[in-house]
């Protein structure tokens, strides 16, 4: 099958649609129409206070004499951007790109990668019946939406994406796999898949979606780099097609040593992947929310190998025309002895969860109640939140 | 070799082996003792505690970067790559591959999981410890073993959870968690549909009490953290004489472990694992009638599952795991447990824990504690079938100096499960590479 063919006409790709019964389809006041979402699980633990960075704040150099050194670039008359994502200052400055400071999950003080990046992506509370937290909360949306199928929402990359696994039918496809195989293996596998119901589906999916549309980055570039812009470019693909949500993960943000320097190869990442977006998805842009976020943030003290711990409050990262950037948002809780949390993280101050509940609310229109009860089961999402839908 | 013994070899075992001849009759290899732990040998969970113990106090005493310290966190990461190399090792040289299969079978009915990769040793540790010794022998010792082992207690949260009216309670003000009495009722016993409420969730927590892992990686009992009294269990009364007592626990796990929702559960589990997504439901009345009568004699129910007519007769339906398909493949192209144990950790990452991860199944990392996914729609996606070819077309040559000739691997691969429409693609390509990578890729090597 012809992979522009495919992309375009839909086959059902290996989705699990369990036989459960979905929550109605009733949960969207309007038919969710044509917005875009991504969300992107920053897997480590980024350290919300070295990318978005308070420097108004009086005891930020002392907290991090090592880290505070290099200035960053001003955003505000308070926070500072981490250099390393200085590419993205066009964006601030044309407000598709915003931060909402001091947020986390419900998660608190064991400070675990695994049970951390778990809460994030079931989007419950810690004591939520298991079912619900072997869902992930996007794959709540999906239940509920209209005329949902398995291309409404892609998992992209090799990892597990349990943020999109649930009952609801969804994708998922690495474009950094290879088959390894010539043209004449192609159709020999063509012919082997399609001789067996079971493979037949699956396989032609395969095929289809590991064949490359162009040449990949064409030599110069750094991989870790070009691995993004492949991961965009097929975002952007599916996005411009039937699918409305996609998930990914960027990796490395565990910066317990070093972190000058450990911290620069995650941020190029990062930055490469909203500006690749942004060109990828052309006149899309416009209709795009984008947001990433974190398991929790880091300690507001460098420690002593120059790096900085598992802590609390962290940051979310906005950006896309759909939502309105160019501002810091959130309840600064400052950085005094008395008002951190534990006496080392930074306080959260609101919900990651309550954030992105309104960004569903006001991109896709559903019900505040669904949102509230099924999608983040428990969080109030309150209103306004400063107008971050455009 | 006739097509019912490839069948049972794929089905119950690993398939076949370049070299061999397929493996004896599924419920005859169980007749021998395990000879793969003593030849394979593994480490305790209390060794790996220890040891990971003594990094941290590096770790807080010297820093991350001493050399000290960074000696103690390579031998563990090493410990954790000389498991899958043991773990492929012994599925590969066992002369019963059956019960390699049915110690994965209980490993992942038993999952447990660790947050860091520097302990994740003591996943493959428990095994050792408490699942191989038991697969043919009784279910309820298995149960004892499996649950009131560190690894598990350390999963399921146990150690964190304390009696509310236990001493230690009392002073720090500290409380249950259910975890693991949850677990134990939903997953390892009665199972989701079994006959229980939150109220036995509840007094099995509080009987679960004062069970810890002690400072040298050992099961302890702690009497100051245990909930003093007595708790109906499915109206069993367990406790209540004298003070609390490890014992009391270990009879309501018998309890469960002889309760005929926990039988329904495990034989149903059992032949959806091992014949179909949806087993036979005579297949299952059978097993549970031989498992009621033996008193849960796992030797007994697996060989009775081998040897059943549903067993025998029906087609290959379900999806090879990632973990299997690789098995399958080294034995197919004749690789062998010794090269296996001599791989630098480069190899072991290239090879099979990297591939893993693009499978869909990463190395001891299930996502929770009911283990991996058994329908095949969960493994045949696009991306795990991605995966699969491009291991197929690129790992023989890793593993082979020189590849086999394709057509006749046909036949080391899957023997007269090899059809003649496949035998006719092989013919056709153009490299010996991709004419192997086509029979591993095969819908029929990726059915058991």
């Amino acid at each position: 099958m012809d992979r522009r063919a495919f992309l375009r006409g839909g086959l059902a790709l290996g989705c699990s649609a369990a036989a459960l019964p979905l929550i109605s389809h009733a949960s969207f006041a309007t038919a969710p129409g044509e917005a875009r979402l991504i969300v992107v699980i920053l897997r480590g633990a980024m350290d919300g206070l070295d990318v978005l960075r308070p420097a108004g704040a009086r005891e930020w150099r002392g907290l991090r004499p090592g880290l505070a050194g290099d200035d960053g670039l001003a955003l505000d008359n308070f926070h500072h951007l981490h250099p390393g994502l200085s590419g993205l200052m066009p964006l601030w400055q044309s407000g598709d790109l915003g931060f909402v400071q001091a947020v986390s999950t419900p998660y608190r003080d064991r400070r675990s990668h695994f049970d951390g990046q778990d809460l994030l992506e079931a989007g419950t509370a810690e004591d939520a019946p298991v079912a619900l937290r072997r869902q992930g909360w996007l794959n709540r949306l999906l239940q509920g939406w209209p005329g949902s199928h398995a291309q409404t929402a892609f998992a992209i990359g090799r990892e597990a994406m349990p943020l999109i696994a649930g009952p609801a039918p969804a994708s998922s496809w690495s474009p950094d796999i290879d088959l390894s195989v010539g043209a004449q293996g192609r159709r020999l596998l063509a012919a082997l898949y399609g001789a067996d119901p079971g493979f037949a589906g699956p396989g032609a999916a395969a095929l289809a979606l590991s064949e490359t549309l162009e040449p990949d980055a064409e030599g110069g570039g750094q991989r870790h780099l070009d691995q993004i812009d492949r991961f965009a470019r097929f975002a952007a693909e599916r996005l411009r097609a039937e699918t409305r949500i996609a998930a990914l993960s960027l990796n490395g943000w565990d910066t317990h040593a070093s972190q000058a320097r450990t911290i620069l190869r995650p941020l190029a990442r990062l930055e490469r992947l909203i500006l690749a977006l942004r060109s990828e998805l052309g006149g899309l842009w416009g209709q795009t929310a984008f947001l990433a976020m974190t398991e929790f943030g880091r300690t507001v003290r460098e420690n002593g190998s120059a790096g900085t711990d598992h802590g609390t409050g962290g940051i979310m990262v906005t950006a896309g025309g759909a939502l309105r950037g160019g501002r810091v948002m959130g309840d600064w809780p400052g950085l005094g002895e008395g008002a951190l949390y534990a006496g080392r993280d930074l306080m959260p101050t609101g919900d990651l969860r309550a954030w992105a509940g309104h960004v569903l609310h006001g991109l896709y229109g559903v019900e505040r109640a669904v949102i509230e009860r099924t999608v983040f089961p428990g969080v109030e999402i309150g209103a306004g939140r400063g107008g971050l839908i455009r | 070799m006739n097509q019912s013994d490839a069948i049972l070899a794929q089905r119950f075992g690993f398939g076949l082996r370049m070299g061999h001849p397929p493996p004896a009759a599924p419920a005859a290899q169980l007749d021998g003792p395990d000879s793969m732990a003593a030849r394979y040998p593994g480490d305790s969970v209390a060794d790996l505690l220890t040891r990971h113990l003594a990094f941290r106090q590096s770790r807080r005493a010297h820093g991350p970067e001493h050399p000290e310290t960074e000696t103690l966190r390579r031998n563990l990461i090493e410990a954790d790559t000389a498991a899958v190399q043991r773990g492929i090792a012994r599925a590969l040289a066992s002369p019963a591959p059956f019960r390699e299969r049915l110690v994965q079978f209980w490993a992942n009915h038993f999952t447990t999981r660790t947050n860091a990769r520097i302990l994740r040793a003591t996943v493959s540790a428990h095994v050792d410890q408490a699942i191989r010794p038991h697969v043919t022998g009784r279910f309820a010792p298995m149960l004892r073993a499996a649950i009131l082992h560190p690894a598990m207690l350390r999963f399921l949260d146990q150690p964190r959870s304390v009696g509310p009216g236990s001493p230690f309670g009392q002073r720090r003000g500290r409380g249950l968690n259910e975890n693991l009495a949850r677990e134990v009722l939903e997953l390892h016993t009665l199972g989701v549909q079994g006959g229980y409420g939150q109220g036995d969730v509840r007094a099995m927590a509080l009987l679960l009490t004062g069970l810890v892992v002690d400072a040298d990686g050992q099961t302890a009992f702690a009497h100051n953290r245990a909930e003093p009294g007595r708790f109906a269990i499915l109206g069993r009364h367990y406790g209540g004489d004298g003070r609390p007592r490890l014992a009391d626990i270990e009879a309501a796990l018998d309890d469960l472990a002889a309760h005929p929702d926990t039988a329904r559960h495990l034989c149903t589990k059992l032949a959806a694992h091992f014949v179909a997504d949806d087993p036979p439901a005579d297949l299952v009345a059978d097993l549970v009638s031989i498992w009621q009568a033996s008193d849960g004699d796992l030797r007994a129910v697996s060989a009775a599952l081998a040897d059943h007519p549903r067993a025998q007769a029906a087609p290959l339906t379900k999806a090879r795991r990632p973990l299997d398909f690789l098995i399958a493949a080294m034995a197919a192209l004749g690789v062998t447990g010794r090269e296996v144990m001599g791989w630098q950790q480069g190899m072991v990452r290239r090879v099979v824990v990297h591939p893993l991860i693009a499978m869909g199944q990463p190395w001891a990392e299930p996502r929770g504690p009911d283990g991996w996914a058994e329908g095949f729609d969960a493994w045949i996606t696009p991306q795990g079938l991605a995966a699969r070819i491009d291991w197929a077309m690129t790992a023989p040559a890793r593993l082979r100096p020189v590849l086999p000739d394709a057509r006749a691997f046909v036949d080391h691969a899957l023997g007269p499960l090899g059809d003649d429409h496949l035998r006719r693609l092989v013919a056709g390509a153009e490299l010996q590479a991709e004419g192997v990578g086509l029979v591993l890729a095969a819908p029929a090597f990726n059915r058991r």
